[in-house]
Formats: structure tokens, C-alpha cells, sequence
């Protein structure tokens, strides 16, 4: 198995007639992700590369049959009532790849998924690819070069950047090491599916033996993974990076920062709270795959 | 993140009906001597500026008559406060004070929700506050989609201790603050201190407040011109760097000065990277060779060829700088031949002076690599292109030996020249720039090359001359993917008739400024 998305998956792509909608979709399409129809309102009707195209989720499920998952390419603008209404139609799990959402667009979203027990992941993401199952959103940009960049295997990869979500993965099939699935959880501050959450499903994930998350400063979700790990609840390998070592600390930290979280956020309280809990904190990105080796290989856990 | 000064967002608090000392802005000594004689009233100074700790700078001050506001403004206006000049004051009525406390709303990422906060002791060093009264603090998390209610609002407060008429004012304050910071998309909002004085009433004697950046569109009337998070205001580079961005919505550009002032001893590279985590990466990489970044520069998201080479040239409008340093996650999903063709153009304009570093691993990475190695080799500099199989600390130790071979010079800026083109030359409109294309010397070109490097298809061959092969509208809403395949091709495959115009406002009175030694 997968986390998120496997070869069976049903896909709705919203935007499906813009710019990015159109190539993403025969991204998807090519490597072989079950893109089953489409969604821009007034244009209901056409088709996409073969593409049914409807003018709601609602129709668009009436006619194609349930939907499991959608992938947004609207503009940020306009994300909120396209998540809204897929959530509301019944879907279960967003892709919402758009940069610059605003943040309260972002936080109602999450609102209505909670009460509606649906999932998102984003925004700014580039998405997420189980190897030789499907790929949604933009990982990879061509299906041929996804299928060489990526393997299938047994490691899970979360990144909260987009190009390190593929670096990683493509550098663990350098020496033979597959994914099971990556994410790129996304580069805002608020995002749907974060580190921690991401890492429950790779816990229930029987084909995840190990995971690679590349963290940064700011947030408070590597320290988060590192409660879960210190309370059992995320018990599999991880090795993890954090990037943005050099870069000051301090000036986006305000006085509540402060107050509820204590110091989380910087640098060091992330290194620090996962080497604590027993995480394999790398300080080079290309010590991840010597790392996931050896695990691997059964000469360190 | 946009952030207010505290004139700003107490002027918020205003409209919303939270109370506030009476009080003006001055920009001058006479103005604050007129302010303190309308108030008619002991005032207190404030210096508008994003830092927080004012008072033990001397960033607030108090007068007790307008003769004195006026000597100590004298002294507070112009001070220097970290990068910041002063240039404001707030002049308001000082207040009695009998009690403070503490609020803030903040989006919380564990929580996706917006957390109100509230202490009742506030002030100065609230932070080591709250370790010391933990019981004088609570917290609670507000439903966005009903918004924050009066009695949530009372509950929270009782549990820090108030009670009585003030549980009431404070409640409402509470709840009006909660609906200031949701009108205006704030990701902060906070009062600190929220006062009540002497004759038991409750004022805003302070306010900070942080808009999201990405809905600042929404607030036209707030009239922030950077949405951008900066702990002080926007160099002049920076703000012709956001405008070439605000301009062109294809990928991403962000350009951060670090520095104005670079000394030709420093070990200062221009640094541009790709994609936030690959950024932060190669950045980490190069600060531990003991290089400093004179700026911070991500152009990712697949951008147009011209926005790299917009950002190049910004790059390069920084006198000094020993090396120039592209990298980015190094498995990109965008194809990688736009932005070396940027590079390229930038880099044979400015006859580039200084080493240049390039990674650009990811699709279509061997094509990109050869673009530069192709086009760049007349230019005084060595330039050298990475994929994705060299890592970000290889790359770093090759700008090092690169600097070192080339004797540690120096980048000179030099001055920006229009494009000499002839009145008679072809011409079309691109989404932010002109084409010109001299058809004089079309005639002995043998290839019509430029026609096949057009991968975009707006060229065709006409009598033997390149011509739009869309409509000039067209051109101009974007089917021209300003690739500038076309004009490398050309340039140095042919007769060089082809010239991309792709022009950057305030850049060439910029380094001007520069090369006078006033910039």
C-alpha cells in the first residue's frame, strides 16, 4: 500500500480548462493517475485530453460516480469556494496546489474538512506521487521523468519543500531505495496534512518501513513529530533535516510565539526535541540516503 | 508579512469602538509642539517603527508641556533605531494608568484556528510574565466561521482572574479586536498594554498588527505598498525587485537585501536561489565556506526566462559582490533551459566581472547546463554549471576556488543602456517587454534558426524574414513565453538582429545612484 492516493484512486481536477490545469492534467493522465473528470464552471461540457469537463462537483459526481480525491489549479483567489464545494459534494481529500492562499481562506477550509472528516493537502504544494501509481498535482513535471526519479520501495518521504520533496526521493533511488509515497505538505504557514499528520498515515502504512521529512524553520511541526515519537504514536525510523540553520532567527518570532510555545520554531528546538526522542537528524541532505542504507540494511534503527 | 505601525492599527482599533488616547502623528518637532497644545495635556512620544522594547531605546518619551514635546521630538525624529531612521512620531495624551494586561489573537498552525489570548498583567517583558504568573493566562481558540463570542470572550477572562464591570469592558474589547483582526486578515493582532486607567476606563495603548501578505489585495484602503515581511521599511532595490514581481504573476520572484553597504574586504556573494527548502539548503551550504549574502533571492515556480534575467540584473546592481551563487533544491520539476537562458542574457549584457556558480538540477538539466556553457564563454568570467547529482557543498567550494582564481575582484556596477535598435526595425509586445527584430540583416542569415528555437510557435518565416506567426495581441497577453531562445539563438548563431527589451523601472536611475556613490 500507499498513503493518500494509489492506482485505483478517483480524480477530480477543479480548473481543469487553465493554464496549469490543462498540463497537470495530462501530467497526471501519463503516469498514470485515474483522472476521471474535471470541473470549471461555464465550461461544463468540453473535455481535457479526454477529460469529461462538468460545471460543479456535485454534477460532475452524479454522472462519473463517486470521487475520492480533487486536485485544485484555481487561482488563489477563488481556492476557498472550490475546496468548499468539493468538500461539501462529499470528497475526501484536496490537493490544493495554489501558492498564496490567504491565510483565513486557509483556516475555513480546515473548518468545514474537520466537521465533513476530509483532508487537504496545501496549499502551495506541489503535491504528492505514490511511485508507479499516481501522481496529483505537478511532482515530477513529466511523467517520464517521474518514472525515473522515482521507485517504488519502502520509504516515505514528507517535505515541507517542494523541490527536496523530489531531491530526496531521487536521491534515495540513486542507491536503490524506493518510496512509498512523498508529500510535499506545503510551504505555508497553516497547511492542511502537516508533518505530524502526514507521519500517523505513514504509521498505519505497512509498505512505509522508514521516513525522510525535510523540516524548516518556523511552524511548530517537527517538534510536534518529535511529541509523537516521544509518546508512541509514531514509532517508525526518521531521519530528518532542517533546513534554514543560517538564517536569523528572531524577527518572526512575535511575543506569543514566545508565550505559547515556549522557543518552538527555531532551529535548535527542532534539532534539539528530535535528536532527544531518538530521530536521525542529518546535517546534509545527501546523508539521507547513507542513513535510510543502513537502517535499511539492519545496522542501525 | 505587512506589518502596521501602531498609528495604523490603532486607527483600526478606533473604527471597531475600541478606545484610544487621543493623539496625532508628527513628522516634525513643530508639529509635535502643536499636537501636545491641541491635547492640552502631559503627552507621551512614540517612535513609529517595527521593533518591539521601545522604551529601553528611548523610543518613548514624556513631555508635559508642548515646548517639551517639541525639544524631545527634536532629538527622537532622525534617531536611528537598528536599520530604521525614525521619521514619525505618535503624539498622544499620557494616561493614568491603574492596571495592565495582555492581548493577542494569533493563527495558530497545531490549531488552524486563530488563538485569543489574554493576561491580566501585561506590559514590558510579558514574555518572562508569563513564565512567572502562568495563572494569570489563558487561551482559547476561536471558531472562524462563527467568530468569537461574548461569552467565550468572558470565560477566558474570568479564568485569569477578572471579574466585575471590567470582566464587561474587557469582554468587549476582546470581541472587537477579534473582529478587527478578522476584517483585516491579520495573522497578529495584539494589544500590549491593554490599559484600564484611573477613572475605570479601558484604553489600546499600544497595537501591533501583522496582515497576511496574501490578502493584503483584499485591503487597497490599508495602502500597503510591499506585502511583504520586513522588520523595516523596503530598500530602494527592493522595491523595484517587487515591482518586476507584483508585474509578472508566472512563478515566483523574491529578492531580500541584507546589506546596502558591502566593503570591496568582505567575502559578500549574490545569492540566487530556487524554491524555498532548496534555497535555505544551498544557503546553509554557502554560509559555511564563510561567504555572507549580500541578498536573498528565490526565483522558483517555473518562471519566465525574463524574470530570472530580471532577477539577475537586480543581482548584479550590487556593487562588490565577489561571486555570483545559483542554487536551488536541485531536482526541479520545471524545465531548467528558461532559467539559464535568463542568466545567460543578463550575464553577456552586464559582461559579467565576477564567477558565477549555477545548479540548476532537475528537468532538462543537461540542456540548461549547456546553454551556459555555451554562451557564456567570452565573458570575462568563468561561469560553471551544476546538476543535480553535485551537491549545494561541492557547488560552494567551487565559488571559493572560483573567487580565489579571479584574484577575489570585485563586481562593478555599471550603467544600464537602452537597446540601440533601428526606427525601421520589426517590433512586437510581449507580456513586459518588445522584440525587435532588425530584418536588414535577416537577409544574409542562412538558418532562420530563430524560427525553431521558438518552441512557443509565435515566429514564422515571411519572405525570407522572421514574423509574428499570432496576432500582436496575443503576443501581448502571453502566447510569447519571452523565452529568449530567439534572441540567443540569433545572437550568437546568426546575424544578431534579435533584441529582447525587457525593461526594469527605477534600475537604470538606481545604479546611477550607485555609480555616483549616492546609492
Amino acid at each position: 500500500m500507499s498513503i493518500l492516493v494509489d492506482k485505483d484512486s478517483r480524480v477530480l481536477v477543479q480548473g481543469i480548462t487553465g493554464r496549469e490545469g490543462m498540463v497537470r492534467t495530462q501530467l497526471m493522465k501519463d503516469y498514470g493517475t485515474n483522472v476521471i473528470a474535471g470541473v470549471t464552471p461555464g465550461k461544463g461540457g468540453t473535455d481535457v485530453y479526454d477529460v469529461p469537463v462538468y460545471d460543479s462537483v456535485e454534477e460532475a459526481w452524479k454522472k462519473e460516480g463517486p470521487i475520492d480525491i480533487s486536485v485544485i489549479f484555481v487561482p488563489a483567489a477563488l481556492v476557498k469556494n472550490a475546496a468548499l464545494e468539493a468538500i461539501d459534494a462529499g470528497v475526501k481529500l484536496l490537493v490544493i496546489v495554489p501558492d498564496r492562499v490567504p491565510i483565513f481562506d486557509v483556516l475555513e477550509i480546515s473548518h468545514l474538512a474537520k466537521e465533513k472528516e476530509a483532508n487537504f493537502v496545501g496549499p502551495n504544494t506541489l503535491g504528492l506521487l505514490s511511485p508507479g501509481k499516481a501522481v496529483l498535482g505537478m511532482i515530477g513535471g513529466r511523467a517520464e521523468r517521474a518514472r525515473e526519479w522515482f521507485r517504488p520501495g519502502l520509504i516515505g518521504v514528507s517535505s515541507r519543500s517542494g523541490g527536496m520533496t523530489s531531491a530526496i526521493s531521487y536521491y534515495l533511488t540513486e542507491i536503490g531505495l524506493g518510496q512509498s509515497t512523498i508529500v510535499h505538505v506545503g510551504g505555508d504557514a497553516v497547511v492542511g496534512l502537516s508533518h505530524p499528520e502526514v507521519m500517523e498515515l505513514f504509521e498505519k502504512d505497512e509498505q512505509t518501513k522508514v521516513v525522510a521529512m525535510f523540516g524548516e524553520i518556523g511552524t511548530t511541526q517537527e517538534e510536534r513529530v518529535a511529541d509523537m515519537i516521544e509518546q508512541r504514536r509514531f514509532t517508525k525510523p526518521l531521519i530528518a533535516f532542517i533546513g534554514g540553520k543560517a538564517a536569523k532567527s528572531g524577527t518572526r518570532f512575535s511575543h506569543a510565539g514566545a508565550i505559547v510555545e515556549g522557543l518552538r520554531g527555531s532551529y535548535e528546538t527542532k534539532v534539539n526535541r528530535l535528536k532527544e526522542v531518538g530521530a536521525h537528524v542529518v546535517d546534509l541532505v545527501s546523508d539521507i540516503p547513507k542513513v535510510a542504507e543502513k537502517i535499511c540494511k539492519g545496522e542501525t534503527r | 508579512m505587512a506589518r502596521l505601525f501602531e498609528f495604523q492599527g490603532k486607527k483600526l482599533l478606533k473604527e471597531a469602538g475600541i478606545r484610544i488616547p487621543e493623539g496625532e502623528v508628527a513628522s516634525s518637532p513643530e508639529e509635535a509642539f502643536h499636537i501636545a497644545k491641541r491635547i492640552g495635556k502631559p503627552v507621551v512620544l512614540k517612535v513609529q517603527v517595527w521593533v518591539t522594547g521601545r522604551a529601553d531605546i528611548d523610543g518613548i518619551q514624556f513631555a508635559e508641556n508642548p515646548e517639551e514635546a517639541k525639544e524631545k521630538a527634536s532629538h527622537m525624529l532622525g534617531m536611528r533605531v537598528k536599520t530604521f531612521i525614525v521619521d514619525t512620531l505618535l503624539v498622544e495624551e499620557k494616561l493614568a494608568i491603574k492596571a495592565e494586561y495582555f492581548v493577542g489573537i494569533f493563527v495558530n498552525d497545531g490549531l488552524k484556528a486563530p488563538l485569543l489570548i489574554f493576561s491580566s498583567v501585561g506590559g514590558t517583558g510579558i514574555e518572562e510574565i508569563a513564565k512567572a504568573y502562568p495563572e494569570k493566562i489563558a487561551q482559547v481558540p476561536v471558531d472562524v466561521v462563527r467568530g468569537l463570542r461574548d461569552y467565550e470572550a468572558r470565560n477566558l477572562l474570568l479564568k485569569t482572574g477578572i471579574s466585575g464591570r471590567l470582566l464587561l469592558q474587557l469582554s468587549e474589547s476582546l470581541v472587537r479586536l477579534y473582529r478587527t483582526a478578522r476584517k483585516y486578515d491579520a495573522r497578529s493582532a495584539e494589544i500590549n498594554p491593554l490599559v484600564l486607567t484611573e477613572d475605570d476606563l479601558v484604553y489600546a495603548a499600544d497595537c501591533h498588527l501583522v496582515v497576511d501578505d496574501y490578502a493584503v489585495f483584499r485591503h487597497p484602503e490599508l495602502g500597503i505598498e510591499i506585502a511583504r515581511e520586513f522588520d523595516r521599511p523596503p530598500t530602494p532595490l527592493e522595491k523595484i525587485a517587487y515591482h518586476v514581481e507584483e508585474k509578472d504573476y508566472r512563478g515566483t520572484f523574491y529578492f531580500l537585501q541584507m546589506t546596502e553597504e558591502i566593503s570591496k574586504e568582505q567575502k559578500y556573494i549574490g545569492f540566487n536561489g530556487a524554491g524555498g527548502g532548496g534555497s535555505m539548503m544551498s544557503m546553509d551550504a554557502v554560509l559555511n565556506k564563510g561567504f555572507k549574502l549580500a541578498n536573498y533571492c528565490d526565483t522558483s515556480g517555473n518562471p519566465a526566462a525574463s524574470k530570472v534575467y530580471r532577477a539577475a540584473k537586480i543581482i548584479l546592481s550590487q556593487p562588490n559582490i565577489k561571486g555570483y551563487f545559483a542554487s536551488g533544491s536541485g531536482v526541479a520539476s520545471q524545465e531548467q533551459y528558461h532559467s539559464a537562458r535568463g542568466l545567460v542574457k543578463a550575464f553577456y549584457e552586464e559582461n559579467l566581472d565576477i564567477p558565477g556558480v549555477i545548479r540548476l538540477g532537475g528537468n532538462f538539466e543537461e540542456k540548461a547546463i549547456e546553454i551556459l556553457a555555451n554562451y557564456l564563454k567570452n565573458v570575462p568570467a568563468k561561469v560553471e554549471g551544476y546538476g543535480r547529482d553535485d551537491s549545494p557543498e561541492y557547488c560552494a567550494e567551487r565559488m571559493e576556488k572560483l573567487i580565489k582564481e579571479n584574484g577575489f575582484a570585485c563586481h562593478e556596477v555599471t550603467p544600464i543602456c537602452d537597446p540601440v535598435v533601428p526606427a525601421e526595425a520589426y517590433a512586437f509586445e510581449t507580456f513586459t517587454g518588445n522584440i525587435f527584430i532588425d530584418h536588414s540583416r535577416c537577409q544574409s542569415c542562412r538558418t532562420k534558426g530563430c524560427v525553431d528555437a521558438c518552441k512557443a510557435e509565435v515566429l514564422k518565416i515571411d519572405r525570407g524574414r522572421p514574423v509574428l506567426a499570432i496576432s500582436e495581441n496575443d503576443a501581448q497577453k502571453g502566447k510569447c513565453t519571452e523565452c529568449l531562445a530567439c534572441e540567443i539563438y540569433c545572437k550568437f548563431h546568426e546575424k544578431d538582429a534579435i533584441t529582447i527589451h525587457l525593461p526594469i523601472p527605477g534600475l537604470k536611475e538606481y545604479r546611477e545612484k550607485v555609480l555616483k556613490g549616492t546609492g
